[in-house]
């Protein structure tokens, strides 16, 4: 059976999704990756789907499931490389994907998700040795 | 026995043509530097020609009749063309109802008997008539392609995605937003933003019109589009009476950053980039030039 990899990147999460995804897949994904991050400790989950060219509904609420669930795991997703046509499918089914952050490329939504977790780290941490580590 | 005023047609049909012609130029409206006289008294040959061919016992009670098909065809061409070379609807109607009166000037001189006359030419006319209906309707038809075709051009040409700076678009829409330009207005700008890798787009509304809840809805799926391609949008040129209706219509819009004007839209971008700028002090110019 296809398996869509999750690989780890420091404290990061990375999937690339290279298929078109069909309903299954798309389930399994949700599982694997909020198992993952379970397992791993992960603070970001970085999603490629620069390769999808189709997004209906479901696939819609599972990204919308996949960022709930790994927010309620103290970790933030971030879609990056959404093709023009997929983005106006979603606005146009009415979805405009809550809760889930985005960005134009990977490098992008790197920054995003580092952005994100030194907002959240510098409320408990002190920023500058954060930096330090950096 | 064939009808009298066919055989009459066709006798005369020199005469009918030099009439027909005569009627034309003789009237006030001609249009000259449309149509030379020539290509005038070509185009009227020929439907002369057409249509007396056509006329039979039968097709003389019905003007609708399919035997006409080649005088209609050649008449929707006239009209298409006139209608595109800016002819107006009145022209074009004196075109074709001025062959009736030339045929009825004909059937005068030839048909002694009144009752006969009365119901011939009672015939010619409505043929005539059908014919007129035939016409305005391939000329509207024809001036509606006209209209088509640059709204077309309209739309095209009216969406031009700008870039302003590194990583900022703008896209300035002139015109009303209708749900096909909403597309449009999409499409470009989240191709630009693939290919520019901006993240930042500013939609300057200070083009539109009105804004309804309509084009408030469309505005809201481009930002939302936008948004989920991982760039922030702006909406810039929001003038006092657009706020107003907002507001009045009650439409949402604390979600989105609104500007009122593409330079203050242009400053919060920077802002968002880190960027600033700055005004070149003198002094130290000074300093580095000694």
């Amino acid at each position: 059976m296809e398996k869509i990899p999750i690989l780890r990147m420091g404290r990061f999460l990375l999937v690339t999704i290279q298929v078109d995804l069909y309903d299954r897949l798309a389930e399994n994904l949700e599982s694997d990756l909020v198992h993952m991050v379970r397992k791993t400790g992960a603070r970001g989950v970085l999603i490629d789907i620069s390769a999808v060219s189709i997004i209906d509904s479901f696939m819609g609420r599972i990204l919308g499931n996949i960022a709930m669930m790994t927010k309620v795991l103290d970790a933030e997703t971030v879609v990056v490389g959404m093709q023009p046509a997929v983005a106006i499918t979603l606005i146009e089914l009415g979805l405009p994907l809550k809760g889930v952050h985005s960005a134009l490329n990977v490098e992008r939504g790197m920054e995003l998700l580092r952005s994100k977790i030194a907002l959240q780290d510098g409320e408990s941490q002190d920023d500058d040795i954060y930096h330090s580590i950096e | 026995m064939k009808n009298e005023s066919i055989k009459v047609f066709q006798r005369k049909k020199k005469n009918i043509l030099e009439l027909w012609m005569t009627n034309q130029l003789a009237d006030q409206g001609l249009r000259e530097d449309l149509m030379s006289n020539e290509d005038l008294r070509a185009q009227s040959e020929e439907l002369v020609s057409a249509f007396i061919d056509t006329l039979d016992d039968v097709t003389i009670n019905d003007g609708r009749a399919t035997a006409f098909e080649k005088v209609l065809d050649i008449l929707s061409g006239i009209s298409i063309s006139r209608a595109k070379q800016g002819y107006s609807p009145r022209e074009t109607g004196i075109f074709v109802l001025s062959l009736k009166d030339a045929l009825q000037q004909v059937l005068r001189d030839e048909i002694k008997d009144v009752a006969v006359l009365y119901d011939q030419s009672q015939k010619i006319s409505k043929i005539i008539d059908s014919f007129s209906i035939e016409t305005f309707e391939t000329f509207i038809k024809g001036r509606e392609e006209v209209i088509l075709r640059q709204t077309d051009e309209i739309s095209e040409i009216s969406t031009p995605v700008i870039r302003v700076w590194d990583n900022i678009v703008a896209l300035p829409i002139i015109g009303t937003l209708d749900s096909a330009r909403t597309q449009v207005v999409m499409e470009s700008l989240l191709q630009e933003i693939v290919e520019t890798g901006s993240n930042i787009a500013i939609l300057d509304i200070s083009g539109v019109p009105t804004v309804d809840s309509l084009v408030a809805q469309h505005l809201i799926k481009t930002v939302s589009a936008t948004r989920l391609m991982g760039a922030e949008c702006i909406i810039s040129g929001i003038r006092p009476e657009i706020a107003q209706t907002v507001v009045h219509l009650g439409i949402d819009l604390t979600n989105i950053i609104t500007k009122s004007t593409l330079a203050s839209a242009l400053k919060a971008a920077f802002a968002m980039q880190q960027l600033e700028v700055v005004k070149r002090q003198r002094q130290n110019n000074m300093v580095v030039n000694n």
